[in-house]
């Protein structure tokens, strides 16, 4: 099937002739809400392709963004901080001693604690944040427009409210976990790719984990941005006052 | 990605592999230095040296060598890279007496540098390190990711910067991100277009000054600039580019060129 040539704009099918009946199904079945209105509308169909975008994107387990979802913020983000220079930071973060957990208390345990992790990292991030699992025990956060300044603040936050929350994996047992934490910035108006940028948080949290685990690590910041201090300092000679 | 943890996965930050002090890159943060003109005709020096030099186009094909040559190469590192053709047979001898390896046109699409981009060209610089006595890396401007990574591959690097204040905070920039991201601690720095004697001192003078007072606070140990030389603003080097030929070629007693031969003879000692 060839697809529609990109400037026409399609007309959207007959709803009746189309088969929809798994993605509905599949949607009834991931609790998501089916679109409301006349199924024969355009509007209708719309939400249905909506509703399945959502589900696309979103981690079956813990409900939030998956790794595709990540995969396209975070090349959407690169970009962004290049062309505007606004700081935007990269933290991941991984559940510490996690095959322990699944070994110790089972692997519904180990669900639990993934979950708990999960809404710790949503409750202590701002609603423009991105949190995803990208991995097994592994999640990612992009903060938009976060200063170097507050970096460490805001990876530390996030570290020790999962550190003191409980999880319940039983009727009377609870356990608790830690997560080491690597983080870097993106280069401020610096072209870079998604891939560096998640290696180098990924070598900050390589450190966070030999050093000791339940830590936060950040790359050092802002390097190639130069301050006016700095500048003030460098052309300080009067060496450079007839290029002015 | 976020594959397996691999502490030696990233070159390009943390601490930077051993390079070979025979590899080095030469680097500007600003552009229009006169960064690939100086790696020319410094190749074209240390050659009258006797030294086996390999120009390579590290900036992927806007590195503009081969207009500075005046060459049309048919083979390049693109076919190499598409397995096209083999590495010697994209080594170009010049009659200068050394050798370069373009980047080719092709390479403009890897401007963003994959894994595997990375990858052949980390095996490029391996095989041809062994059979030259200095491999420049002709780096981008800017400090682009691929800047970074190419710089990370050699061993020694020489900033080139003129007595202007862009390129001055370009080049500061430049130093403080190699730096503090892939640890380096020691920069030859060549001074371009002087207008006095003495100037290139006093611009190393000044980015030492900035250095010690921002960036070397921060760091395990200081990092320390070595003036290579300075280059003085010279008519014959715009008339060399112009005819597109090496200014060492074409006028070999002009001052410039005296300058860059002087700095030839440093590194050699060095």
């Amino acid at each position: 099937m060839s697809p529609p040539p990109a400037s026409a704009k399609p007309t959207p099918p007959d709803a009746q002739v189309l088969r929809l009946e798994r993605a509905l199904q599949l949607l009834g079945h991931s609790g998501q809400p089916l679109p409301p209105g006349d199924p024969t509308s355009p509007g209708w169909l719309q939400g249905l392709i909506d509703a399945l975008v959502d589900l696309s994107s979103r981690d079956a387990l813990t409900g939030l963004a998956n790794r595709r979802a990540f995969d396209l913020s975070l090349a959407r983000e690169i970009d962004r901080v290049a062309r505007s220079g606004e700081p935007a930071l990269l933290l991941v973060l991984d559940i510490d001693h996690f095959k322990r957990i699944n070994d110790n208390h089972g692997h519904a345990a180990g669900d639990q604690v993934i979950r708990a992790v999960a809404s710790a990292l949503i409750d202590s991030v701002r609603p423009m944040d991105l949190v995803a699992r990208i991995g097994g025990e592994e999640f990612a956060i992009i903060l938009p427009n976060c200063a170097s300044a507050f970096g460490e603040t805001v990876a530390e936050r996030v570290r020790r409210r999962v550190e003191r929350m409980p999880v319940a994996v039983g009727p009377a047992q609870q356990i608790s976990c830690t997560i080491s934490i690597g983080g870097a910035f993106a280069p401020q108006w610096v072209r870079s790719t998604p891939g560096l940028w998640v290696e180098r948080a990924d070598q900050q949290l390589y450190l966070s984990k030999t050093q000791g685990r339940n830590l936060v690590r950040l790359e050092p910041t802002a390097v190639s941005v130069v301050s006016t201090e700095e500048r003030r300092l460098l052309f300080e000679t009067s060496q450079f006052l007839d290029y002015e | 990605m976020t594959a397996p943890l691999n502490p030696s996965a990233g070159p390009v930050t943390g601490t930077f592999p051993a390079a070979s002090s025979r590899i080095m890159a030469v680097t500007s943060g600003k552009g229009g230095v006169g960064k690939t003109f100086i790696s020319a005709n410094l190749a074209a020096a240390l050659a009258r040296q006797g030294r086996r030099v390999l120009v390579l186009d590290a900036d992927l094909g806007l590195a503009n060598l081969d207009v500075l040559l005046n060459l049309f190469p048919k083979i390049t590192l693109h076919d190499v890279f598409t397995g096209k053709s083999t590495l010697a047979d994209a080594i170009l001898p010049v009659a200068a007496g050394f050798s370069v390896l373009l980047a080719g046109s092709g390479m403009v699409e890897y401007s963003r540098m994959t894994a595997e981009i990375r990858e052949q060209l980390q095996q490029v610089i391996a095989e041809v390190e062994p059979k030259f006595d200095h491999v420049l890396l002709d780096t981008g401007a800017g400090i682009s990711d691929v800047v970074l990574y190419t710089v990370s591959l050699a061993g020694e690097v020489l900033v080139v910067v003129t007595p202007e204040p862009t390129s001055l905070t370009d080049a500061y920039a430049t130093i403080k991100v190699l730096a503090t991201l892939q640890g380096r601690r020691r920069f030859n720095l060549l001074v371009n277009q002087t207008r006095k004697m003495g100037e290139g001192r006093a611009v190393r003078q000044q980015l030492q000054q900035v250095i010690d007072r921002y960036v070397n606070p921060g760091l395990d140990s200081p990092v320390r600039l070595e003036l290579a030389g300075e280059v003085p603003s010279d008519t014959a080097v715009r008339e060399s580019v112009l005819r597109r030929q090496l200014l060492l070629d074409v006028q070999p007693g002009s001052p410039a060129a005296v300058a860059i031969g002087n700095v030839a003879t440093k590194l050699v000692g060095a």
